[in-house]
C-alpha cells in the first residue's frame, strides 16, 4: 500500500497541486515585502479561476482565459490597493471584504453567464507541452511557474526595484526620506500579487477541473499565505512550502478509497498547514512594517 | 560679504493647535557648524523637516546658495545637496550597511544591483572622509554610534554639502559623542556645512561656530559660539533661569531591596545590587545591556532563571506585579504610552488602574465611580496635572501631563520602593524639572528609588549612587560627586570595571 502511495506519480501530482498555491504565495511575497498584507488572495484566486473560464468560454482559447484571469486578479488587487494604501483602511478588513465580494460576484456572474447554478460548462484546457524527443508532457503553466519563481527571487533580492520594495516593507519612513515613492512601490507590490494570484486561480479551473465551480478555491489563498510565511517571505522558500502543502493534497487524493472516512482525509492539507504554522510561529520574522499603513 | 549657503525667510507652519514655526529666519554660512537649540516643541525639528522637504511650510521662502528654491520633497533637497540625519535613524535594520547607503541611488548593471562597484565606490568615499563602517554587516547588529556613521555616509554618498543632524548625540555615550565631534570637525575642514540640532548646551558650546536659539516657534537669538556661555543660552532658550536640583544630604537608611545573583539569559548574567531607604540609586547603561530586563524582574513582569530578589528581607522573585504593588513597589515604565497608560481610558480610569479592584474603589466587583472621581480630582490637583476634567482621554494630554498621571498614580499610594525607568524621556525642560522635584520630594519622605535613565546628566544630578550595568552585570557602583561623565562612559562601554 505504501509503495502505491509514494511514487513518482505522487510527486508529479504534488507538483500539480502546488502550482496554484505557489503562484498565490509568490503574489503574497510581493505584496507583503512592500508592506501590505494581502489576505484578499483567496478572493483573487477565485476571480482568477472564474476569469480563466470566462475568457476561454468566449474565445475557445485558454491563453485568452489566462490573460482574463490575470486581469480579474489585477482588478481585485487594485481595489485592495486603493482601499488599504491610499485610504489607509485596515488591510485585514479590506481583504476580508474583498474575499466575501469575490465569492458573491463570481457566483452571481457565473449563473448569469452560464445560466446554471453550481458550475460552468466544461471548457477546453491548455495544450500540454511535450518535452522534445520524449513522450513527457507538462502544463505550460508549470513551466511559467518555475520561470516566475526564479525571476521573483532575482527581482526581490538582486535588483533596484526589489531593494526599494523591501525597504518600503521594512521601514517606509527611511525609504520616504531617501526620495522613494512609498505609495507607488506598495501599489506595485499589491498589483503584482493580483496578477500572480489570478494565475494561480487560472490553474485551478483551466488545468485541474476544466470547469469553474462556485467557491472552488476552498481556502487555498490562505494556505498560500501560510506557505509564504513558512517560506520566510522568499520566492524559493514559498515554493518549497507550497510543494509540501501540494504533497499533502496529493496524499489526500491518494488516500481516498482506503476506507478512512473522507471527512478526515479531506482535512489533511489544512491540518498540515496548521502544524507547519505552529512550528514556524516566532521564528519567521515578517517585514517590520507589514500590515501598517504608511502615513506621512 | 558673508556667503550664506542657506537662508530662510518668514517660514511659518501651523499644526492643529500649535504654531510650530513663526516667521523663522535663519542664516547658515558656508562651511560652518551652526547649532540650532531650543526646548522640545521649540520648532527646531519642524524647521529642519521643512528645509529637507518632508513637510511644506504655510508661508516663507528658502534660499540655497543665494537662489530661491522650492523644496517640495526630500528628493529635491538631496538633489540640491542637503542631507539630513534624523533623530530616529532612517535605516532599514535587516538590510546590510551598503544596501542602506545606496537605497534610492543604486548602481546597477543590466538591472541588477552591482555590488562590486557599489562597495568600491563606498570604500573610496570612506577613505576620503576618514570614516569607516562594516559594509557587509546588517544594520540591526550595529551599535548606535556606528549606525550614525552609516547615516553620515549615506548623506556624503549623495553628495550632500549641507548636513543637518537632528539631536545626533541623544543616544550616544560620551566617547561616541567625542568621536562624532571629531568627524564633524573633519567634515567642516573638507568644506561641508553642518547644522547641529540639540538642547544640550555643553555640546553646543563645544562644537559650534554660531548658535541660533529658538523658543516657541520663534528665533529668539543668534550668538557666536566663541563668546556664548551656558547661562545666557539657557535663559534665551527657556525664557527664565533654571536652577539645577540639589540633593540634600541623607543618611543611609535600612535596606529595602537586595538582588543576589539574579540571572536571566541572554541579557542578565549576574546582578547583585542593594538599595536603601531614602536614596536614589541611578542605573546607567547603554540600551540593551540588561537594564530593561532587570527592572522587569524587580517589578514582577519577568521571573529570573536563578538568583533571589529580596524586598524588605522577603523573597519576592516569584510574585506577580499585582502582589508586588500590594506590598509597596511602584513602577514608572519606560514607555508611558504603551506600558504606562491606556491612552483611550480617561485620566480618572488611568489613575485608578492597579487598585481598581480594591475597596473603596470597587465594592463587590462594581466600580465605585464617585470615589474614583474624587480620588482622581485630588491627584490631578496635587500633581498639577493640566487637564480640563478627569474624564478626558489621556491620549489628548501632553507628554508631560501624561507622565504626571503615571507619577500621581504611583506616588499616591506611597510605595516604599519606586522603580522609575526613563521618567523624563521626551519631556521639555519645564516638565522635566517638575518630575525631578517630585522624585526628590519622594526621596525626602524616605522612599527608595531606582532610577534608570539614558540621560547621563539626569543620572549625575539626581543619584546618590550610580550603578553601571554592562553586558548583564553591574560593573561598578560609583559616586556622582567623584566621577565625571567620561569616566561613567568608560564603565558603560565596558572599558572599565571594578
Amino acid at each position: 500500500m505504501i509503495g502505491g502511495i509514494l511514487s513518482l506519480e505522487l510527486l508529479s501530482s504534488a507538483l500539480r497541486m502546488s502550482v496554484p498555491l505557489t503562484f498565490a504565495s509568490l503574489g503574497g511575497v510581493f505584496s507583503e515585502r512592500g508592506g501590505v498584507v494581502n489576505i484578499a488572495l483567496e478572493g483573487i484566486m477565485l476571480v482568477g479561476a472564474f476569469g480563466a473560464v470566462v475568457g476561454t468560454y468566449f474565445t475557445n482559447n485558454p491563453w485568452v482565459g489566462l490573460l482574463t484571469a490575470m486581469l480579474f486578479g489585477f482588478l481585485i488587487a487594485l481595489i485592495h490597493a486603493v482601499v488599504s494604501i491610499t485610504f489607509r483602511i485596515n488591510q485585514i478588513i479590506s481583504g476580508t471584504a474583498l474575499n466575501i465580494m469575490a465569492t458573491g460576484l463570481t457566483t452571481f456572474l457565473s449563473r448569469l453567464i452560464f445560466k446554471a447554478a453550481g458550475s460552468s460548462p466544461h471548457i477546453e484546457g491548455m495544450v500540454q507541452w511535450r518535452f522534445p524527443g520524449t513522450n513527457w508532457q507538462i502544463s505550460p503553466l508549470i513551466v511559467i511557474m518555475f520561470a516566475v519563481i526564479i525571476i521573483s527571487q532575482i527581482v526581490i533580492f538582486k535588483t533596484r526595484y526589489g531593494l526599494r520594495l523591501r525597504a518600503c516593507g521594512e521601514n517606509p519612513y527611511a525609504a520616504d526620506s531617501l526620495g522613494i515613492d512609498v505609495i507607488r512601490m506598495r501599489y506595485s507590490g499589491v498589483l503584482i500579487s493580483g496578477i500572480l494570484g489570478g494565475l494561480g486561480g487560472a490553474f485551478l479551473s483551466l488545468e485541474h477541473a476544466r470547469v469553474f465551480v462556485e467557491g472552488m478555491t476552498t481556502g487555498r489563498g490562505f494556505i498560500a499565505l501560510a506557505g509564504m510565511i513558512f517560506g520566510r517571505w522568499t520566492p524559493l522558500g514559498s515554493f518549497s512550502a507550497c510543494f509540501l502543502f501540494g504533497l499533502a493534497e496529493a496524499l489526500r487524493m491518494r488516500l481516498e478509497g482506503f476506507g478512512i472516512p473522507t471527512q478526515f482525509i479531506q482535512m489533511i492539507p489544512y491540518i498540515v498547514t496548521m502544524c507547519v504554522l505552529i512550528g514556524v510561529v516566532g521564528r519567521a520574522v515578517a517585514p517590520a512594517y507589514d500590515g501598517i499603513p504608511f502615513e506621512k | 560679504m558673508v556667503e550664506y549657503i542657506l537662508e530662510t525667510r518668514g517660514i511659518t507652519k501651523h499644526f492643529p493647535g500649535v504654531l510650530a514655526n513663526d516667521n523663522v529666519e535663519i542664516k547658515i554660512r558656508q562651511g560652518e557648524i551652526h547649532s540650532i537649540i531650543g526646548e522640545n516643541g521649540a520648532g527646531k525639528t519642524t524647521l529642519m523637516n521643512i528645509i529637507y522637504g518632508l513637510i511644506r511650510p504655510d508661508r516663507g521662502e528658502i534660499f540655497y546658495k543665494g537662489k530661491k528654491v522650492e523644496i517640495s520633497n526630500p528628493s529635491v533637497a538631496i538633489r540640491l545637496g542637503i542631507g539630513m540625519v534624523h533623530q530616529h535613524f532612517m535605516l532599514v535594520p535587516p538590510f546590510t550597511v551598503w544596501e542602506n547607503i545606496v537605497l534610492g541611488k543604486e548602481i546597477t548593471r543590466r538591472g541588477v544591483l552591482d555590488k562590486a562597484s557599489i562597495c568600491s565606490e563606498l570604500r573610496r568615499l570612506m577613505d576620503s572622509y576618514g570614516l569607516s563602517v562594516p559594509l557587509e554587516e546588517k544594520v540591526e547588529d550595529l551599535s548606535v554610534g556606528i549606525r550614525q556613521k552609516v547615516e553620515l555616509i549615506k548623506l556624503l554618498y549623495r553628495g550632500a554639502e549641507l548636513l543637518i543632524l537632528d539631536e545626533p548625540t541623544a543616544l550616544l555615550v560620551p566617547q561616541e559623542i567625542e568621536e562624532l565631534f571629531e568627524i564633524l570637525e573633519n567634515l567642516k575642514k573638507q568644506g561641508k556645512t553642518i547644522i547641529f540640532i540639540s538642547h544640550k548646551l555643553k555640546e553646543v558650546l563645544r562644537i559650534s561656530d554660531r548658535i541660533t536659539v529658538m523658543r516657541r516657534g520663534k528665533v529668539v537669538g543668534e550668538v557666536e559660539g566663541r563668546t556664548a556661555d551656558e547661562e545666557t543660552l539657557a535663559r534665551l532658550m527657556i525664557g527664565k533661569t533654571l536652577e539645577s536640583p540639589q540633593l540634600e544630604a541623607y543618611e543611609r537608611g535600612e535596606e529595602v531591596l537586595r538582588l543576589e545573583g539574579v540571572r536571566l539569559l541572554p541579557r542578565l548574567k549576574n546582578i547583585n545590587l542593594t538599595l536603601y531607604k531614602g536614596e536614589i540609586l541611578g542605573l546607567a547603561g547603554i540600551e540593551g545591556n540588561g537594564q530593561k530586563e532587570l527592572l522587569e524582574i524587580i517589578t514582577g513582569l519577568l521571573t529570573p532563571e536563578s538568583g533571589k530578589v529580596f524586598y524588605k528581607n522577603r523573597e519576592v522573585q516569584h510574585l506577580d506585579p499585582r502582589s508586588l504593588r500590594e506590598i509597596g513597589i511602584g513602577f514608572i515604565p519606560e514607555d508611558r504610552q504603551t506600558t504606562g497608560l491606556i491612552l483611550d481610558f480617561t485620566v480618572a480610569e488611568n489613575i485608578i488602574l492597579g487598585r481598581h479592584y480594591k475597596e473603596p474603589y470597587s465594592i463587590r466587583g462594581k466600580l465605585n465611580l464617585p470615589v474614583i472621581k474624587k480620588t482622581a480630582v485630588d491627584i490631578v490637583k496635587e500633581y498639577d496635572i493640566r487637564t480640563s476634567t478627569v474624564d478626558k482621554y489621556v491620549r489628548f494630554l501632553s507628554g508631560g501631563n501624561q507622565q504626571k498621571v503615571i507619577l500621581g498614580r504611583e506616588l499616591y499610594s506611597e510605595p516604599e520602593l519606586l522603580i522609575a525607568s526613563q521618567p523624563t524621556r521626551g519631556l521639555d525642560v519645564g516638565a522635566t524639572e517638575m518630575i525631578h522635584n517630585l522624585l526628590l520630594s519622594a526621596r525626602k519622605k524616605g522612599m527608595a528609588i531606582l532610577l534608570y535613565s539614558s540621560d547621563l546628566d539626569e543620572i549625575m544630578t539626581l543619584s546618590d549612587r550610580i550603578a553601571v550595568i554592562y553586558n548583564g552585570e553591574i560593573v561598578g557602583i560609583l559616586s556622582p560627586k567623584e566621577i565625571d561623565e567620561a569616566t561613567l562612559g568608560l564603565y558603560m562601554t565596558g572599558a572599565r570595571k571594578d
